[in-house]
């Protein structure tokens, strides 16, 4: 049961931690590194709202084992902002009123920034195929789909300027 | 919830998982995707003292060809049977079925061989491969052997792989010209197991069925694969009296369990229902 060394990079800062075999990422992140953003919500891989950004693939970080990151890239949700200027999913959330009570929203944000990398101009019905393993138990997810119509937007004219 | 405590093993080879396998003996289980795994160890369910990790052994991974068999690496993940241009050009039955199982993040982790040697009734990929005529590639350490997907599912949680064998790849021929196919499964939400399902791939000359296998997700101890249901069909017209008589005769050999997706008179009238779907839409593909 010995610990392992392990070196990550999370939010681009090289990370290196002695890491019980047994430690969940979500829990490496929000113990050791104190990154409180991806949430432990149904702890079974269903809800989404640990979800961050693993090698470019968007994971579950509660079903995930921190020993399984070493030598890779995590991205959380306190990645996405630059420099206090928030990312078009961010403020495609805070713009369409994508969240009520914001549990859901760390995993929501990572997931839609995922997404909109795999497909730059989705249908409403690809997001919803897209953001299907996120559960929010506030909005309905209308407001979450134009969220990210609204972030796809935003990024595709910032591509074309 | 966090898993008890256990020892973690990376092997580079497939090789190296084998001795691993051979030298820690029973208390040692396979990592895959864990996405089975990880949620049982966590309920106590499962308490191995050792997990042997499959991801770090890249020759586990891809989709490639073998002449006319598509060669699927066991840690392929869904998303990757979603991708493949190959098993689109060639056994699109299974990127079909692949965007009907769990969700995107799941589908980055779940990997087919873990569905398949897990050996939960509940999985796809068991019908699936019984459908295809796959068959399995195990190393233990006398070698390889190669066996067939039926009769490979013994019970749940129960395979022909045995403690000390790795599952390596699954070998699944090409679909020959006008093959139809086609899976239909009733789940609750997104990511939900079936609450019934049905896999079909047939054949047709001439309005008769020349070749058909019929396989049933989540209705019994293990998938199955419904053959007096196939011999309903086969070298029959397709039209609504033998279709029905192959939806009773599949539905005759299930078993399923309550649980909060129905109960057993449910289940089993959405089986038939399944059937008839996934027969007609595979009808319908075939030319």
């Amino acid at each position: 049961m010995a610990k392992k060394l392990i070196s990550v990079t999370v939010n681009g800062k090289s990370e290196e931690r002695a890491v019980e075999p047994r430690t969940l990422l979500v829990h490496f992140l929000r113990e050791d590194l104190h990154l409180t953003g991806a949430h432990i919500g149904c702890e079974t891989s269903h809800c989404g709202a640990c979800t961050v950004d693993i090698d470019g693939k968007s994971v579950k970080s509660c079903t995930h084992l921190a020993v399984q990151c070493d030598g890779s890239q995590v991205l959380t949700v306190e990645g996405l902002a630059d420099k206090g200027v928030l990312h078009a999913v961010q403020e495609g959330f805070y713009k369409e009123h994508g969240l009520q009570c914001g549990f859901c929203t760390p995993g929501m944000l990572v997931r839609a920034y995922r997404f909109l990398q795999e497909n730059r101009n989705p249908s409403e019905d690809e997001i919803r195929v897209g953001m299907s393993g996120n559960l929010c138990r506030c909005t309905g997810y209308q407001n979450i789909v134009k969220a990210v119509q609204y972030a796809a937007n935003k990024l595709n004219a910032a591509t074309a300027a | 919830m966090i898993p008890p405590k256990f020892d973690y093993h990376a092997p580079k080879t497939i090789s190296e998982a084998v001795a691993l396998l051979g030298s820690l003996g029973s208390d040692a289980k396979l990592l895959a995707g864990g996405h089975s795994l990880l949620p049982m160890m966590k309920l106590r369910f499962a308490q191995p003292g050792h997990l042997v990790d499959l991801n770090g052994i890249p020759e586990l991974r891809g989709i490639c060809l073998d002449g006319n068999t598509v060669v699927i690496g066991a840690m392929t993940v869904e998303n990757d049977l979603i991708a493949s241009e190959t098993l689109r050009e060639r056994v699109p039955l299974l990127c079909d079925a692949a965007r009907l199982i769990a969700d995107p993040q799941v589908r980055n982790r779940g990997t087919i061989g873990g569905d398949i040697a897990h050996g939960d009734p509940g999985n796809d990929h068991p019908a699936l491969s019984l459908v295809c005529d796959a068959e399995f590639v195990l190393q233990g350490p006398n070698g390889r052997r190669t066996v067939a997907a039926d009769g490979f599912f013994l019970g749940t949680y129960m395979t022909q792989l045995a403690e000390d064998e790795v599952m390596v790849a699954i070998r699944v021929p090409s679909f020959a010209a006008g093959t139809g196919w086609a899976y239909e499964k009733l789940k609750r939400k997104t990511g939900d197991w079936a609450t019934a399902g049905c896999a079909v791939v047939l054949r047709q000359s001439a309005g008769r069925v020349t070749h058909v296998r019929i396989g049933l997700t989540n209705l019994s101890q293990t998938a199955l694969r419904a053959v007096d249901a196939e011999n309903a069909l086969l070298d029959q017209p397709f039209n609504e009296a033998a279709v029905q008589r192959a939806v009773d005769a599949a539905v005759a050999i299930t078993d399923p369990a309550e649980d909060l997706r129905g109960d057993i008179e449910y289940k089993r009238a959405m089986a038939g229902v399944m059937v008839k779907r996934a027969l007609h839409t595979a009808w319908a593909r075939s030319a």
